[in-house]
């Protein structure tokens, strides 16, 4: 930027005085009003125009200028009595405790204040320390040491009020007081007497500000409202008026005591309306006042929304819904939005012909403006195209409308890792909201129940070519913080996979055709089956167009049940020939036998593919193999409704059989207990060893119960294929919705609050068996009966409050860390170094290992994987860090 | 506050190997790390009992020999303050 370089020197705070005040002011403000009838500024009131023009038309008294030229200048109230100002009151405090009540030297003795004043007009200047060690050591006196006045205790009863003794301090007496102090004892304290004299903290005169600074706006009724300083200051006037008119009427002490605070009470609201023990001044509307502090407070205000905050062009926002149908790399933005954003495209002899075009166009891809060489802007319109077509030449840039392909960066608050900002490329579309492929929600932690987005266009080549090669989604598919998939299909996808990729299931021509086409592939394999002689196509054979050729793997699905427990295994000692079909087998990028599952989509498959064939591959097989599934799942047909959480009548027999003997159990158990056979177990009361006891009983007695209903239920339940393929819910949702939902717990406990004794009006007083502490028998499709939904509901909504007191907790740790860790870099050597280039840590991590570029269950393998080693690092040349070559490569291939 | 025995300061189990670095292995260090001065290292008080156990000066600096989650062993190296 142009312009001149100014530095700021020093900055200086004082009090203002009384004298200064009134040489600042244009007027003295008399009168409470503001506008006479005609609606023209009163002289005298708070509208006066001494104090600065608002209204069209009107002249200022003061400098002559109108709305525009005008830059506001001060008023002034004089105050019939004077107000201790609020912020002042701690400094105030301190002064009167620590100087003489009569003379008004500080309580030291003459050597003391000597030795003190030694210190500070000497080389050190004074320090915080000092000032307080001081005031401290004035703590001390009872005895003037300089008059030898016997000194009295002063309290501050908050906000304003002073006591000596029981005796009530004014404002007055207390002004009295401070001007008494010297100003050499003054500077011992770190007060500098020629810019903040205590006394100018007890106001006697009032500043009142500018009216530009107090706008009153004028409704579509013609009503004037004024600001909120403004009423205020009418508030104080008033009072200051009735006081003034109170005195003069000879007043007893009292009404004039009741009015003095009463001005106290509304110039301390002025200044600050939420200062603890008096109730903020509200509007009539029951609306506390903004007054100064709060204009000055918090995020909303000055320093931290005007001051310190950012705001972004080239950026767009809207609610963001699913595509399938789009890449992974792609987000898909409103037509009505690429309206509006624009890229700069410099001229160069190679594209003027292709920018010239956007310059003629007047419907959708066309530019929006041109930059001329000297950096000036111009509009393109209908008017001036003809000429600008004309001058444009190398050198200038065209700002065209976002198009297909374009570079940008897509993010979601909360950005709490790096992956919350990834690089996009633009596809126009029908419509008003963000298009996201549902495979990239994960590292946003995105869903479509109304989520917004942000999208910001790099506005120059660097910044586009780095968001491409660093942020790219499909480059982010790998995690950095554990080396393993983050953009994955998940859900309906895993589903479909799954039921695709079955042993069994086979496609005729017409649909296999389909679902290879929309997957991208139009070169129809050889049938692999035959169904009464008609060719068939297997879901595997279909998912095999999708692997790079060359892949080969080996290893166990999700529906794979152990090597432990499995017959076959034990029999055979190797898992080939599967009889689940849970031994994935790729040769050669063909699916030999195995079902694609959890397992292989969101773990090792796509993690080799991203690693040996690299980022794009991996991309492609997303794109395609999310189409597939999607194609697949609609021909095959998915749906889990009420019906498949049924289970026949013995199973419900024996669940209950199962539940009966628990609760016998824990009957049993309670017996001993109070028997005294019970017993103690390590480190633990008698009580908790039999919560702990029954806990597992009952804990255990669901458990039964769920593996019950998963034996009575049907392996082709949809409920459970979703959890066997790992595409959604777990056996523990199964058990609760079919057979029983458990025992309900607060703070990991069952549930004892409640009444005394007892936890509800239903049971009796100490009865601590499996129902009464909240153990819910029933399934969810069943129903609860109002007791056991009353303690789920204990239990849900604990979770609720955790969670909301968790992410609150967790986030401002998090924060706290990522400002006390943000400028650490790790360096090429391997060291991680503070900006002024101190060693924070001498191998990264101690491993030196980057946890994106490890590999499955081998998380470190030293070789590979330190970021630099040793050997190498010591023949670094000199400097020039640009001419290294990152040591592990970029997308893997070299390190298999 | 009561001052330990260094025995018992240095065998305790949550108490890494320090060792007081030579001259010349101070100068090696500063050159494998390209480090101007001493001070750019992590640093440590000399009111550390552990400091104080073994006997290092201001300007010394340790080799700590620490046992680590992630790399099985990893050595630090700080200067005394």
């Amino acid at each position: 930027m142009a312009g001149v370089e100014k530095k700021i020197g020093s900055i200086e705070f004082r009090l203002l005085s009384p004298e200064i005040i009134r040489k600042l002011s244009q007027i003295r403000v008399v009168t409470p009003d503001t506008y006479d009838e005609d609606g023209y500024p009163i002289e005298g009131g708070l509208m006066d125009l001494h104090m600065g023009v608002i209204d069209p038309g009107l002249r200022c008294k003061t400098c002559g200028g109108n709305i525009a030229t005008c830059p506001g200048h001060f008023g002034h109230i004089e105050l019939v009595r004077p107000v201790v100002h609020i912020a002042y009151v701690k400094l105030i405090y301190t002064l009167l405790k620590a100087t003489c009540r009569k003379c008004g030297r500080l309580l030291l003795s003459p050597e003391e204040i000597e030795k003190y004043k030694e210190i500070v007009t000497g080389e050190k200047e004074l320090d915080e320390d000092t000032a307080l060690e001081i005031i401290e050591k004035t703590k001390k006196a009872g005895i003037c040491p300089h008059c030898n006045a016997k000194q009295e205790e002063i309290s501050l009863v908050k906000p304003t009020s002073f006591y000596e003794g029981d005796q009530r301090l004014f404002p007055t007496e207390i002004r009295r007081r401070l001007e008494l102090i010297p100003d050499d004892d003054l500077r011992l304290l770190g007060i500098n007497p020629e810019k903040a004299r205590p006394e100018w903290a007890i106001l006697t005169v009032l500043p009142v500000p500018p009216v530009q600074t107090r706008p009153s706006i004028t409704l579509e009724t013609g009503e004037r409202s004024e600001d909120d300083l403004t009423h205020k200051l009418v508030d104080i006037l008033r009072i200051n008026q009735r006081l003034r008119d109170n005195i003069a009427a000879g007043a007893p002490q009292l009404i004039i005591e009741d009015l003095w605070d009463l001005l106290q009470y509304h110039v301390t609201t002025y200044f600050n309306n939420e200062v603890s023990g008096i109730p903020p001044a509200r509007h009539r509307s029951g609306r506390p006042l903004k007054t100064l502090a709060q204009r000055l407070k918090g995020k909303e205000g000055r320093f931290r929304y005007y001051l310190s905050g950012k705001r972004v062009n080239f950026s767009a926002r809207t609610v963001i819904s699913p595509d399938p149908y789009i890449s992974i790399n792609e987000v898909g933005v409103p037509l009505d939005i690429a309206k509006i954003l624009t890229v700069p495209e410099k001229v160069t002899e190679w594209n003027i012909e292709k920018l010239k075009e956007f310059v003629k166009r007047t419907e959708y891809p066309r530019a929006l403006y041109i930059i001329r060489p000297d950096g000036r802007r111009k509009m393109v319109t209908d008017n001036n195209r003809e000429m600008i077509l004309e001058e444009l030449d190398v050198g200038y840039t065209v700002e065209r409308q976002l198009m297909d392909g374009d570079i940008v960066i897509f993010n979601r608050q909360p950005s709490l890792h790096r992956i919350s900002m990834i690089c996009h490329l633009v596809k126009v579309l029908p419509g008003k909201t963000f298009r996201l492929h549902p495979n990239v929600c994960k590292p946003y932690n995105a869903d479509f129940d109304g989520d917004e987005m942000n999208l910001h266009v790099p506005q120059t080549e660097e910044a586009q070519a780095e968001a491409f090669h660093l942020m790219l989604v499909q480059k982010q598919i790998i995690s950095p913080r554990y080396g393993a998939p983050i953009i994955f299909p998940d859900q309906d996808y895993i589903t479909a996979a799954y039921l695709m990729t079955h042993k069994d299931v086979t496609f005729p021509k017409h649909i296999a055709t389909k679902i290879l086409a929309k997957a991208g592939v139009y070169e129809l394999p050889k049938p692999d089956r035959r169904i009464n002689g008609e060719p068939r196509w297997s879901g595997k054979i279909l998912f095999s167009t999708l692997l790079p050729k060359g892949l080969s793997l080996e290893y166990t699905a999700k529906t794979c049940i152990g090597k432990d427990k499995c017959e076959h295994f034990k029999k055979k000692g190797k898992c080939e020939g599967c009889p689940i079909d849970a031994w994935v087998k790729i040769e050669n990028g063909k699916l030999i036998s195995g079902v694609i599952d959890k397992v292989s989509l969101q773990g090792i498959l796509l993690d080799t593919i991203f690693r040996k064939y690299g980022s794009t591959a991996a991309r492609e097989f997303l794109d395609r193999a999310g189409k597939m599934f999607l194609e697949a799942l609609m021909h095959i047909g998915f749906t889990a409704s009420l019906d498949d959480t049924d289970i026949p009548e013995e199973a419900k027999k024996e669940i209950a059989e199962v539940i009966k003997r628990a609760e016998k159990e824990v009957d049993e158990l309670i017996r001993q207990y109070y028997s005294g056979e019970l017993e103690r177990m390590p480190g633990k009361t008698l009580e908790d060893t039999l919560e702990d006891k029954i806990m597992a009983i009952l804990g255990r007695a669901r458990n039964e119960a769920g593996d019950v209903a998963a034996k009575y239920l049907n392996p082709l339940n949809h409920y459970l294929i979703m959890t066997r393929a790992g595409s959604r819910g777990s056996m523990l949702n199964l058990t609760q919705m079919s057979a029983c939902v458990g025992q309900q717990a607060v703070r990991g406990k069952r549930i004892l609050r409640g009444y005394k004794h007892k936890t509800l009006p239903h049971f009796k007083e100490g009865d601590i068996g499996a129902r009464a502490r909240g153990f819910v028998v029933s399934s969810f499709r069943d129903g609860l009966d109002p007791i056991e939904y009353f303690f789920h509901a204990m239990g849900g909504r604990e979770g609720l409050v955790d969670k909301g007191i968790r992410t609150a907790k967790s986030g401002y740790m998090q924060r706290r860390l990522i400002n006390a860790l943000q400028d650490f870099v790790v360096r090429w050597d391997g060291t991680v170094r503070d900006s002024t280039d101190t060693i924070v840590q001498f191998v990264y991590g101690e491993d030196g290992a980057d946890p994106m570029k490890c590999y499955g269950d081998n998380p470190v393998k030293l070789k590979e994987f330190l970021l630099l080693e040793q050997k190498e690092y010591e023949e670094l040349p000199e400097e020039g860090e640009e001419e290294l070559v990152e040591v592990v490569g970029e997308e893997g291939g070299e390190y298999e | 506050m009561v001052e330990l025995d260094p025995e018992i300061i240095l065998n305790h189990e949550y108490v890494p190997k320090h060792e007081i670095l030579k001259e010349k292995e101070v100068e090696k260090l500063l050159k494998k790390y390209k480090l101007e001065s001493k001070m750019q290292l992590p640093k440590i008080l000399a009111s550390d009992p552990v400091v104080k156990a073994i006997g290092a000066k201001k300007g010394d600096v340790l080799k700590i020999t620490r046992k680590s989650i992630t790399a099985g062993e990893a050595i630090y190296y700080r200067v005394v303050i």
